[in-house]
């Protein structure tokens, strides 16, 4: 049992953080509120699982304006990436072994 | 001792079982959230159905225009060709227009925004093919090369669409190929390029849009 769940990664046990790689593995990069729209969460809610991404540097930040407005687009590093496939090849085989 | 440990066994699976159904709803998720944030999902079915009876009654209008010119040949400055433009405008403002509208109230239904990321990137790149054949057209007017409109017109609507397909339902790309190849057939059989035009954008329109209502739109929970 421990070996199979060796490769889940603790950082994407959460529907929200795991919503965010997913949304983010096939698009170079979302900005915050169509990340929001997209989810359904809150603000506060996806800030939080945000920020928890991006200490674990599974996702960059950008920042900048669109006239005046600021606009945070967010993106995959390459190591989310590979953490993200890992994490799903974890899981498929985790549901193959029976 | 022996019934204890069966006891253990028994939790034990059964909270694998438990952890097994959470993962197997998240692969059900990471799939569902990978189409719906980058493809635009609430293309219309129906609108294609419309879209194609508009182009249809179009090319009878057109056709009914070219027979009353009481000469062999129409010339730009001809109020047929005015007509005939009016006619095709019409068809192409009112497929917009249903497209939009019913597309929007998809959306709506399933709680999704029209204008988001996805509809974006659709739209542009739905557009480069066809602004660009737009403007062969106006080109292909000017240089007076009228017997290659119709077939232009359905190479590149069809390369938009295929182009677009990327970033929507995938019966765009196949309702694409088809447009492209009636284009080559009207590019070799030129005179009648309108039955190739009512095919393309009437028929096919309708057939696809037929396939797309019957497989997303009817079952879906309104």
């Amino acid at each position: 049992m421990k070996n199979i769940l060796e490769n889940i990664n603790k950082a994407f046990d959460h529907r929200v953080r795991l919503a965010i790689m997913s949304v983010l593995s096939v698009n170079e990069s979302i900005d915050f509120n169509s990340l929001k729209e997209l989810l359904g969460v809150t603000d506060g809610n996806l800030a939080s699982h945000i920020k928890a991404l991006e200490k674990e540097n599974y996702i960059s930040v950008e920042k900048q304006f669109i006239g005046k407005k600021p606009n945070t687009r967010y993106k995959s590093t390459p190591s989310g990436k590979k953490a993200f496939r890992e994490h799903i090849e974890a899981l498929e085989q985790l549901l193959q072994n029976e | 001792m022996f019934i204890r440990e069966n006891a253990i066994t028994l939790n034990f699976k059964e909270l694998f079982n438990m952890t097994k159904e959470k993962y197997l709803n998240d692969l059900k998720d990471i799939k569902q959230l990978m189409n719906r944030s980058s493809q635009f999902l609430s293309l219309s079915g129906l609108s294609g159905i419309l879209a194609g009876i508009y182009a249809i009654i179009g090319a009878v209008i057109v056709y009914y225009l070219i027979h009353a010119h009481p000469y062999p040949v129409i010339t730009l400055e001809s109020r047929t060709f005015t007509f005939i433009l009016l006619t095709t405008s019409g068809v192409l403002l009112a497929s917009v227009l249903t497209a939009v509208l019913l597309s929007k109230a998809k959306a709506k239904r399933h709680g999704d925004q029209i204008w988001g990321e996805s509809s974006k990137r659709m739209l542009i790149n739905f557009l480069i093919p066809l602004v660009t054949g737009g403007l062969f057209i106006l080109l292909l007017l000017k240089h007076q090369y009228y017997g290659l409109i119709a077939p232009v017109m359905l190479i590149f609507y069809g390369m938009a669409c295929v182009n677009a397909s990327k970033y929507t339902l995938r019966d765009l790309r196949y309702l694409g190929i088809t447009e492209i190849i009636l284009g080559l057939l009207a590019t070799e059989f030129p005179g009648n390029s309108l039955y190739f035009w009512a095919v393309g954008f009437g028929f096919s329109h309708i057939l696809y849009g037929t396939i797309m209502y019957f497989k997303y739109d009817r079952n879906q929970p309104a």
